[in-house]
């Protein structure tokens, strides 16, 4: 179907916004990334009507690959109804008419998301874009692009291990919360965006393929399917994800459905007592109509 | 226990659309003498605003320009944006050859190297010499007071005897052999940053585009740092202009260069002090790209910087040439200061990179917040216990 037929009347933007050499470009990109897992691919970034550190590469990417049948979901924070996953997803659909948008992970074929992967396991048949603020894990420890290439084709992270290990003597912890280093395919070690450190296992042998788009910086990488993704760790000093137990050592549960092994959002309510809920709202919703009789009733 | 509502995204959106929207309306409120911002007047009355706004969304489109300051309430970042937002849905069609400036049609052109200069110096509309005196009288201006005054001046301006060109001072000093000559760059295409990303080392015309878009405001910061002392660029203005400037294109059936219309910029050229070392330094050890010694045959030249932009903006094209000089010694030399290293100066002036970069900091960030929330509380508790 000629894309360009379903030109809206009224705004005379193209369907998807960007003109079609420009998805041209991104798709090339991807390709490009897909075949060398976790290289950085740069790209010509084009400006979006939203604010670079906005979501512009992962929109980019969503954007080039959308077709008439897809049916998108857009996240922010793990709910769709944040501000910005709101405001993402209008824009969508307001460039893209015929497009169908969803919350549901089951339904999408296409998953915009910053900062979380859902925690329903993905299929073959979804692909994930995540929003990159700063693809370069060895930002960290080298601030020149220049040199850094020359580190990544070498395959040179012994700066950022030093870091990791500086940090076990400094504080007995590796300090690094979230963007967890995550060398794939065992070359290039990327920055998996700022998921928790909670998401960076479900990048390992995913059977979707996941893409990262990074508009400011200019940056396009992947993760194909049944990838191998290895968070940098030492041996004696293993990986770790966050730890959501409580001062009895038991595992808190989110306060809307009661669920004990998904990623918690912490609240603090006016009298300074805490309360946890499930970062995935879908996730949320799909618990509470399984485990209804657990509802409201934290451990 | 109560839990977070999680829908409400899209209303809060919503309002706050609305409620911007209010504070740019307010002036009606029983005031039945309030009209809206008309275009022309923004055109016209702002015009540096316009300038600022074409220049740094890098399309030449006065008119969208107006309209975005419009709708920015005159905030000169994201009326930028929303202009280079609107370029991203254009596809590049044809490019020009490279336009020969001294076909401009000049409303201004100065050099401070010389007290004269040929074609003569016009200092054309500036506030350089105002003294910035607020002028109580246009805090109500009449409107035939107003409509008076362009009248006016008009019938009192004398028929001048005006040449259509004016020479470029550069080429007086190019004669004499005080600068570098012209390279043949013949074959080469400029480097399109809006096709093409960068990656490190960029061409001089990559460099260029780059800070010909940049934000006035950060490529003023880094060129004002080298020129009071993290460098030692001391440029002297070889000639700065300011006019319209016959746009050429290919006629798409003949191919024969037709004049599509004309944009008003700005140009600025900074001559530096040469080099010593550069006449010393041997040949073979000069990296590619270095000027000067070299093609004079080892004479000592003048070092040039080369600034121009969209619009009426003298201080963006004159730091813009400071920071060309700079990068050019920085790309011959290595970079002893971050004026003069690529990488820092180019990924650093982008208004619509930098402001949005700034502003997303404004979003949920709560996940990530959670993680580091992880970290701190476990790395405290460890720092507690007994080693």
């Amino acid at each position: 179907m000629n894309a360009m037929s379903h030109t809206q009347a009224d705004n005379a933007y193209n369907f998807g916004f960007l003109d079609e050499y420009a998805k041209k470009e991104v798709r090339r990109a991807i390709l490009k990334a897909i075949a060398i897992p976790g290289y950085q691919v740069p790209y010509a970034s084009r400006e979006m009507p939203m604010g670079r550190g906005f979501g512009t590469g992962g929109l980019q990417l969503t954007l080039s690959l959308i077709g008439p049948d897809e049916v998108v979901k857009v996240i922010d924070q793990g709910s769709d109804d944040s501000v910005n996953a709101v405001n993402l997803r209008r824009f969508i659909e307001m460039t893209c008419p015929g497009v169908s948008t969803t919350t549901a992970t089951t339904e999408c074929t296409l998953i915009q998301s910053r900062h979380r992967i859902p925690e329903l396991p993905l299929t073959a048949q979804q692909i994930i874009v995540l929003q990159v603020p700063y693809p370069d894990p060895l930002v960290v420890v080298e601030p020149s692009e220049d040199k850094r290439k020359i580190m990544h084709g070498e395959a040179d992270y012994s700066r950022l291990l030093v870091k990791l290990y500086e940090d076990i003597v400094k504080f007995d912890e590796i300090t690094i919360s979230h963007r967890y280093p995550t060398r794939i395919n065992g070359h290039y070690v990327i920055d998996p965006s700022p998921i928790p450190r909670w998401d960076v296992p479900k990048l390992n042998d995913s059977a979707a393929l996941t893409l990262f788009g990074a508009g400011r910086e200019k940056k396009i990488y992947a993760v194909p399917p049944h990838t191998i993704a290895e968070p940098l760790a030492f041996s004696d000093v293993p990986f770790r994800v966050e730890d959501f137990r409580d001062e009895q050592g038991r595992r808190r549960a989110c306060a809307r459905c009661g669920c004990v092994d998904s990623f918690l959002d912490e609240f603090v309510a006016d009298s300074g007592s805490k309360t946890y809920q499930c970062s995935d709202s879908d996730w949320c919703d799909m618990q509470l109509q399984q485990v209804k009789p657990l509802q409201g009733k934290p451990a | 226990m109560s839990y977070v509502a999680i829908k409400g995204g899209g209303h809060a959106i919503a309002g706050a659309a609305a409620v911007t929207e209010y504070l740019r309306t307010e002036e009606g409120l029983g005031n039945p003498a309030a009209e809206p911002l008309a275009i022309d007047a923004i055109l016209h009355q702002l015009r540096h605003l316009v300038d600022r706004v074409v220049s740094e969304g890098g399309v030449y489109h006065p008119q969208f320009a107006a309209l975005a300051i419009k709708q920015s309430l005159g905030d000169t970042l994201e009326a930028a944006f929303a202009l280079r937002a609107w370029r991203s849905t254009r596809p590049r069609l044809s490019a020009t050859p490279p336009l020969d400036t001294s076909r401009m049609r000049l409303i201004r052109r100065i050099s401070s190297a010389f007290k004269d200069i040929p074609g003569g110096q016009m200092l054309g509309p500036t506030p350089d010499y105002a003294l910035r005196l607020l002028r109580l009288e246009l805090m109500d201006e009449s409107p035939d007071a107003f409509r008076a005054v362009a009248r006016n001046w008009l019938e009192k301006c004398p028929e001048a005897q005006l040449p259509d060109t004016f020479p470029k001072v550069l080429d007086a000093l190019r004669a004499e052999g005080l600068l570098p000559p012209v390279t043949a760059t013949r074959g080469q295409t400029a480097f399109d940053i809006t096709r093409e990303p960068l990656v490190f080392p960029v061409p001089r015309s990559a460099q260029l585009a780059t800070m010909a878009r940049a934000e006035t405001g950060s490529l003023l910061a880094i060129a004002y740092s080298n020129m009071r002392g993290y460098g030692d660029v001391h440029p002297t203005v070889a000639e700065l202009r300011v006019g319209y400037l016959p746009v050429m294109l290919p006629h798409p059936v003949t191919g024969e260069l037709v004049e599509a219309g004309e944009v008003l910029i700005t140009e600025c050229e900074v001559v530096a002090m040469y080099d010593v070392q550069d006449a010393q330094v041997p040949r073979a050890q000069r990296c590619a790209g270095a000027a000067e010694a070299d093609e004079t045959g080892g004479k000592p030249v003048f070092t040039l910087g080369y600034g121009a932009c969209f619009g009426h903006n003298e201080v963006k094209a004159i730091s813009m040439a400071i920071l060309d000089r700079a990068l050019q010694k920085g790309m011959k030399d290595g970079a002893s200061n971050p004026s003069e290293d690529p990488e820092f100066v180019l990924l650093h002036v982008d208004g619509v990179d930098s402001m949005g970069f700034a502003s997303h900091y404004k979003m949920p960030h709560y996940v990530t917040f959670q993680s580091d929330l992880d970290r701190l509380r476990t790395t405290q508790q460890k720092s507690g216990e007994p080693a």
